[in-house]
């Protein structure tokens, strides 16, 4: 079968000339070896004793009571995973890709830094060089991630260009690769960029919605009535929204960045954006009237991302998926919320998926249970979380 | 019927008598006037000006170019502002104007290009619109009577090749080195090699471009294919000089040279 370079109008392959040969290459890599049953069994191997999956399904009693949600509020794990999200279920599959291809080095980049951290870690694993493109500002909000890359010895290159955040480390990375095709393979980190990598991301990240629709039929005997996941790029949410597409009793809730709210900056490309090419995909895109794509602004670099992936697009304009957003404010009230009533310190993407289930929580009441992808811990967010929140180690 | 931008661009290779000189103008750098300027006085010197209009993620530039682009728009340069350029050269050389596939479907790629079209531009290098891709736009271009400039590179294999050369209109822009603008490009067996690979598959002229900095690769390079292509180092030659009226006249001298150079 050949692999999914649209979803409708969007997705394809806006690059430069010099890479297509490496896509076509990645392409036929990943038809040959995708049902590979040696691929297969190195990857589920590792997933199984190296990530740590099957993640949990882990019910929120106490913030279903504070939020009122009568019907039961369900977290699908993926904090869980080693290297602290669900980044890391990608990062293996290409990495086992790269090596097969033959491929010696490894470039990726990175926002909040868990792809980077996924990508440095699987690097590590199978002896492969790696380099880490990450915007300037990123890195100073995200400097702990930014520790661990370099303790996994990877290489993190700091990006200046624009506003130094996730937006120019990618077209940073798209550049090195252009320059190094032949030896280098560069792992995505989100269902974005020139096909085939969406598909190859949600494929990679699609054992996540597998694996909650067969827990929660175990655990409730019965489907989701909502299934609520953050979107940056949109590689959790694609990754978890998968195992319920078929499902049209489940509503599926994308969330993303509101930042500063109505008036001001964010992050939301799928609710104020409009159809545009950005990272060699067609998808929806923060621009102005020239086609200048605009700078996303959210309190979580993972989210700030003026585009997002193209099987988003089509699922927004298709309405499988309802798509909304939620503020930093919101998102951090979320945080601490989650923190303080579960124990569970959430990261600051994910805080948006549970600020929306609290705000929305009395139209949510109607289906079955809701089910959130808890994509990554936060861990990563303590220094900006506190800063934000008055919260310090001071004696 | 008035001329297309492909047989003006091909009457620019048959009348040159020699290996054409294309200059990259980045429009609106350092402002919309002096490049304005400098396209004027390169046209003395070239055979095909490349007009860049500057977008705000240039996946292909190195980063003399990115960065010229980001100065241009920070100072709030707009795609029209610089297709006005092309509409100042009207009595010079045709003119190919170079961005990214964004700036031409933000309005319309119909509207864009019959804009293009209507200041004047005969081509244009959209270099993230890889030929499998370009249908679209190929026809849109088309329509408007502008050459859709296609690029191939290094790793363009045969097959490749080939469909680029059979949609080709104008010429073709082949990438020397595997990278982005800019980088160090040396003329050796690979690039030669490269260049009779690139001939035997397309039919139109072939111009080399990526790094390309002193006369000597110029009139080297000119030996090997139909033009070249020099951007980067007039942006940092710009970029260098302690003032506008410097600027230009260090525009005018290398431009010169690297004529000088052609004529072998």
């Amino acid at each position: 079968m050949s692999v999914n370079t649209r979803f409708g109008p969007y997705g394809g392959r806006y690059v430069p000339e010099t890479v297509i040969g490496a896509l076509d290459e990645l392409t036929e890599a990943y038809e040959r070896y995708r049902d590979d049953p040696d691929f297969r069994s190195e990857l589920g191997v590792l997933l199984g004793h190296y990530v740590g999956r099957p993640t949990p399904m882990y019910r929120a009693r106490r913030l279903e009571q504070a939020w009122g949600i009568d019907q039961g509020l369900w977290f699908k794990r993926e904090d869980l995973c080693h290297t602290g999200a669900h980044k890391i279920n990608n990062a293996l599959g290409q990495v086992l890709l790269a090596r097969r291809m033959g491929k010696q080095r490894i470039i990726a980049e990175t926002g909040a830094g868990q792809h980077g951290v996924a990508t440095a870690t699987a690097s590590a694993l199978v002896g492969l060089g790696c380099r880490v493109y990450m915007g300037r500002t990123d890195m100073q909000r995200q400097r702990l991630n930014v520790i661990r890359m370099r303790m996994l010895g990877a290489e993190v290159t700091p990006v200046d260009s624009g506003s130094g955040t996730l937006k120019d480390a990618t077209s940073e990375a798209i550049r090195d690769w252009v320059t190094n095709v032949d030896t280098t393979h560069y792992i995505i980190g989100s269902a974005v960029g020139p096909a085939p990598y969406p598909e190859i991301v949600a494929e990679f990240q699609s054992i996540i919605g597998i694996e909650s629709r067969a827990q929660m039929l175990e655990e409730t005997g019965a489907l989701p009535g909502t299934v609520v996941a953050c979107v940056g790029g949109g590689s959790n949410a694609i990754g978890i929204f998968r195992g319920f597409l078929d499902d049209p009793d489940v509503a599926l809730v994308g969330v993303e960045a509101g930042g500063e709210g109505p008036a001001g900056r964010h992050g939301a490309s799928l609710a104020q954006g409009r159809p545009g090419v950005l990272h060699g995909s067609y998808s929806y895109l923060l621009q102005d009237p020239d086609g200048q794509v605009a700078e996303a602004h959210s309190v979580s670099a993972g989210l700030d991302y003026p585009g997002v992936g193209p099987e988003h697009a089509f699922l927004r304009d298709s309405g499988r998926v309802t798509y909304v957003n939620a503020t930093d404010e919101a998102a951090l009230s979320a945080f601490l919320e989650c923190s303080r009533m579960e124990g569970l310190i959430p990261a600051l993407e994910t805080s948006h998926a549970l600020a929306h289930v609290r705000d929305a929580a009395s139209s949510l009441r109607a289906g079955g249970p809701v089910l959130v992808s808890l994509s990554g811990r936060g861990d990563k967010d303590v220094d900006q979380a506190g800063a934000a929140l008055g919260i310090d180690a001071s004696a | 019927m008035p001329e297309s931008g492909a047989e003006r661009l091909e009457r620019a290779f048959r009348d040159a008598g020699r290996p054409l000189f294309v200059p990259y103008v980045m429009g609106g750098y350092p402002d919309i006037e002096a490049s304005k300027r400098h396209a004027r006085i390169l046209a003395r010197h070239a055979d095909i000006i490349e007009l860049g209009i500057p977008f705000s993620d240039p996946l292909a530039d190195g980063p003399t170019i990115q960065a010229a682009g980001q100065m241009a728009l920070d100072a709030g340069t707009r795609p029209m502002d610089v297709l006005a350029i092309a509409d100042d050269l009207r009595d010079g050389p045709p003119v190919v104007a170079m961005t990214y596939y964004n700036t031409v479907i933000a309005q319309g790629a119909d509207e864009f290009l019959r804009q293009a079209a209507a200041y004047g531009v005969a081509g244009i290098i959209i270099p993230d619109l890889p030929v499998d891709e370009a249908t679209e736009v190929r026809t849109a271009a088309r329509e408007a009577g502008v050459a859709l400039v296609a690029l191939a590179a290094p790793t363009t294999d045969d097959d490749r090749m080939a469909e680029i050369g059979g949609s080709a209109e104008g010429f073709v822009y082949l990438v020397a080195v595997t990278g982005v603008t800019g980088g160090d490009m040396s003329i050796d067996d690979r690039l030669r090699a490269l260049v009779d690979r690139a001939r035997r598959h397309i039919s139109v002229p072939v111009v080399v471009g990526f790094g390309v900095r002193t006369p000597e690769q110029a009139g080297e390079l000119g030996g090997l294919a139909d033009g070249v292509v020099i951007a980067s180092e007039i942006i940092r030659r710009i970029g260098d000089a302690p003032d506008a009226q410097a600027a230009d006249a260090e525009v005018d001298r290398f431009g010169a040279g690297i004529a000088d150079a052609l004529r072998g």
